[in-house]
């Protein structure tokens, strides 16, 4: 095992983020509410990437996320990849990608829509996943990735 | 959820748009069956309207159907705060039908999620009114005998009105030629544009009308709204422009129709309306027919 493997491995259970844009690491640590957990959890920033200049990763022991937070990171961190771990070995492996559907996840930024006004869950169809832009299930708007905000 | 809701023109395909023009054509020969006998149509108009409710309670009547409803939110529960949900839900238990109008963006869409019987959409805030752009279609489709290949002339408000917005959707599947003619301030929104791009879509912007109007079959005139102007003084420069004048009339197509979702303020001048080519009050009374359509559509009767 050589010193840049170093940085990453060791985990026996949990999850791994990788390759989330550096900029972007802390919302994902605050998105995943990762500041008011007790379990033990590795942060690293502005590491080198192959890929993409630098990147941010993130080491979570003993604990599997939900479809639903692994979404709302999706769309912050579009191309992030996420590893299951299990007893050391990688039981799944892959790119985050926005779902066809966000629910109850992005707040309708239309304060005439009737999301916004009756209590029910958000509905967003993502109609570019390249360019990240989702469209109000109801009130028909579209919203772009630098205008969409979390509920 | 009812799946048979009718809630938006962008749901609707090339065929059912095509099965209910010739449905409503059906009915316009017909229009008294009595094919609604023993069923109970809930109107609700959480919104003020008048063509739009007269119409469709024309159309349940000559179907023979009863009506309940409401025209005024003001004298019912949901003006004591009651969830749009639980009014719905409770006038499912009632009703066979609910057509509704909602001065908010989606509620038509919500409510069919929430109803057990089918919702028609008379009209969700600014986003759509898809009752109104059958009976464009169905006016089209009736003075010019097809939708295909059509020289479209929008003039006035293409910014907000959802009128246009919807008919410019529908049509897009009928190989149409666009003109939007409008002032600065109420331009077509470049997503309208951005989609007649991604599909190939002729069309063309304009500020004088007269550039186009001689090559249009459809003029399609809306209200161009003083409200709308932050600078008062542009409103008083442009609002001429957009005004319809029977004389503008005199080079244009034979079989040119104007079309106006009205109310008409000043737009169109009243020595227009004697005008053969003026159709706005005929398009008006096409609405029942195109209505009729769209009550038997929904409560799957043939």
């Amino acid at each position: 095992m050589n010193k840049k493997e170093l940085l990453v491995a060791g985990l026996q259970n949990g999850t791994v983020i990788d390759h989330i844009p550096s900029d972007r690491l802390f919302k994902v640590v605050s998105m995943l509410k990762l500041d008011i957990l007790s379990n033990p959890i590795t942060i690293g920033n502005n590491l080198i990437s192959k890929k993409s200049g630098t990147k941010g990763i993130i080491k979570v022991t003993d604990k599997y996320f939900e479809k639903n937070e692994i979404d709302r990171v999706a769309l912050i961190a579009p191309h992030a990849k996420l590893n299951r771990i299990a007893n050391y070995e990688v039981v799944e492996k892959k790119e985050l990608e926005l779902p066809d559907e966000l629910i109850d996840i992005v707040k309708c930024a239309n304060p005439k829509c009737i999301c916004n006004k009756e209590p029910m869950a958000t509905r967003f169809d993502v109609i570019d996943k390249k360019n990240v832009v989702v469209k109000c299930h109801y009130c028909e708007k579209a919203l772009h990735k630098d205008d969409i905000v979390l509920l | 959820m009812n799946a048979n809701s009718f809630v938006s023109i962008n749901d609707i395909s090339k065929e059912k748009i095509i099965e209910l023009l010739e449905s409503a054509k059906r009915f316009e020969e017909n229009p008294n069956q009595d094919l609604l006998l023993g069923k109970i149509v809930a109107t609700l108009f959480f919104e003020p309207s008048t063509r739009t409710r007269l119409s469709f309670e024309a159309a349940v009547n000559r179907l023979g159907g009863r009506i309940i409803g409401f025209s005024d939110a003001s004298t019912t529960s949901s003006s004591k705060g009651e969830t749009l949900k639980d009014t719905i839900t409770m006038v499912s238990g009632y009703a066979d039908l609910i057509i509704m109008r909602h001065y908010l963006d989606g509620a038509a869409r919500y409510a069919s999620e929430v109803s057990s019987i089918p919702i028609i959409n008379a009209g969700d805030g600014s986003n759509q009114h898809p009752s109104q752009t059958m009976l464009d279609l169905y006016s089209i489709f009736k003075t010019q005998g097809t939708l295909d290949n059509l020289n479209i002339c929008m003039v006035g408000d293409l910014k907000y009105g959802r009128t246009v917005h919807s008919l410019l959707m529908a049509l897009s599947k009928f190989n149409p030629t666009f003109r939007f003619v409008a002032p600065e301030e109420l331009k077509m929104p470049v997503e309208y544009k951005i989609f007649c791009d991604n599909n190939g879509i002729n069309y063309s912007e304009h500020s004088d009308l007269m550039e186009v109007i001689d090559e249009a079959d459809i003029l399609y005139m809306t209200r161009v709204q003083r409200e709308r102007f932050v600078d008062l003084m542009e409103y008083e420069k442009v609002k001429n422009c957009y005004i319809l004048k029977n004389k503008m009339l005199d080079n244009t197509k034979d079989n040119l129709k104007v079309l106006h979702p009205l109310p008409r303020v000043n737009e169109i001048e009243m020595d227009v309306d004697s005008n053969p080519k003026a159709y706005y009050f005929q398009q008006a009374r096409n609405g029942v027919f195109a209505r009729q359509a769209i009550i038997c559509d929904v409560l799957g009767i043939k």
